[in-house]
């Protein structure tokens, strides 16, 4: 359990990925200009890193890593060279059919989070965050943890910078600093803020 | 053929006056992580100008065989298999290297540049120009890329490309390395300069308040 919470805490605060690993950044910069906004991107992303984590490690450990399919009869094929192939196809896959049982099921909650649904797939932070998940070998319920966690430090990230843009929209900045290059500085120093973490152990 | 003059504006466009790191804001995504030293970067640079280059290719080539309602998938279909073309030539003949870039490779999958340059450009034009327009795209890239990682390499460990220009206090020289060059938020803070920089040379892309 404590190996668990204290996986959860590394990926929320320490190994944030949006601001310790500039993942997701596109979606970071371009839709932060509104709390609400902000907010509900960052509940999609929680969602669709809980869900495509854990599966493509199902995937992973079930189809793609050396002599996984030996239940198949084919105990010397290594396939994870194709894991980037399979990786997105799955997230692109897994998106699709959330966007349309939250269309069925949940319209409420379709129309909150439906716009930004598209955007997740070539979402960085998704595709990042499976990735190390291959990379640093986790079994399922890590997976789960990393997953989660990782959203949530995400989403926690883009909704302060959001409530940290709607402030500075009153300050007075030199021409060539507005937007795009403010934005940046302000990330940085968020970053900053973010590290004094990392002493942080449960 | 397009004429000569076409061909610059195709070519060094995106180097300065529509740089797709600090213009468009598009590719951010991979670009910061690997610029703590030049070497990675470098390597960085030369990956994804090949898959911008290549990618663009083989979607103009492709475009008027691809129905619009799928573009997405095959466009994702190709970027990923170069992707893995070149993350297989890094395993086997930097495999260093391609440790130091961990994750980063894969990535180039999900660089908005790539798959901003496939939609926006090689589905209207034809193949030659598309070409360029790919490796004008990823020269764009480079020179940020290589900016961020020649400030941070030589300010925060004294070094370039891993050979030491400035020798370090803790071996007897006299530089005092910066060390906040070399963790993360130094890199936003070194590009948002830089977004600065290229706004005060061309007042034009300022963004209205």
């Amino acid at each position: 359990m404590e190996h668990y919470l204290s996986l959860f805490v590394r990926a929320v605060f320490i190994e944030n990925l949006a601001l310790a690993f500039f993942l997701g950044m596109c979606t970071f910069l371009a839709v932060s200009q509104k709390i609400k906004t902000a907010f509900g991107l960052g509940v999609a992303v929680i969602v669709v890193l809980g869900i495509s984590v854990p599966v493509n490690n199902l995937v992973f450990h079930l189809l793609l890593a050396p002599g996984a399919l030996s239940w198949a009869g084919f105990p010397e094929a290594d396939l994870s060279f194709l894991g980037f192939l399979t990786y997105i196809g799955v997230i692109a896959a897994l998106v699709q059919i959330l966007e349309m049982t939250l269309d069925k099921f949940f319209p409420a909650l379709y129309n909150a989070l439906g716009i930004f649904l598209p955007l997740i797939t070539v979402n960085c932070a998704i595709f990042g965050a499976v990735a190390f998940m291959v990379e640093r070998d986790y079994n399922f319920t890590e997976s789960v943890v990393f997953g989660v966690g990782s959203g949530v430090g995400w989403a926690l990230a883009i909704t302060l910078l959001a409530g940290i843009r709607e402030k500075l929209k009153y300050a007075d900045i030199p021409a060539g600093l507005r937007g795009l290059g403010s934005t940046f500085l302000v990330v940085g120093l968020m970053g900053l803020g973010f590290m004094s973490f990392s002493g942080v152990s449960l | 053929m397009a004429n000569a003059k076409e061909i610059k504006t195709v070519l060094f466009g995106p180097v300065f006056a529509n740089n797709p790191i600090a213009l468009q804001v598009l590719g951010i995504c991979s670009a910061l992580a690997v610029t703590t030293k030049m070497d990675t970067a470098l390597v960085m640079c030369f990956a994804l100008t090949f898959v911008v280059a290549f990618s663009n290719l083989f979607i103009s080539m492709l475009r008027s065989h691809i129905p619009s309602s799928v573009r997405i998938i095959v466009q994702m279909t190709i970027i990923a298999s170069l992707v893995i073309v070149v993350d297989q030539f890094l395993k086997a003949f930097a495999f260093d290297l391609s440790k130091q870039l961990s994750v980063f490779v894969g990535l180039i999958i999900t660089n908005c540049i790539v798959m901003g340059r496939a939609e926006a450009y090689a589905m209207k034009n034809s193949p030659g120009m598309s070409f360029l327009d790919g490796i004008g795209n990823g020269l764009g890239y480079s020179v940020v890329l290589l900016v961020v990682a020649f400030i941070r390499e030589l300010g925060g460990s004294g070094s370039l490309f891993g050979v030491q220009i400035m020798p370090l206090l803790s071996e007897g020289g006299w530089y005092q390395p910066m060390g906040f060059l070399l963790i993360a938020p130094s890199a936003f803070i070194i590009i948002g300069l830089f977004i600065w920089v290229l706004r005060a040379y061309r007042p034009e892309q300022v963004e209205k308040a």
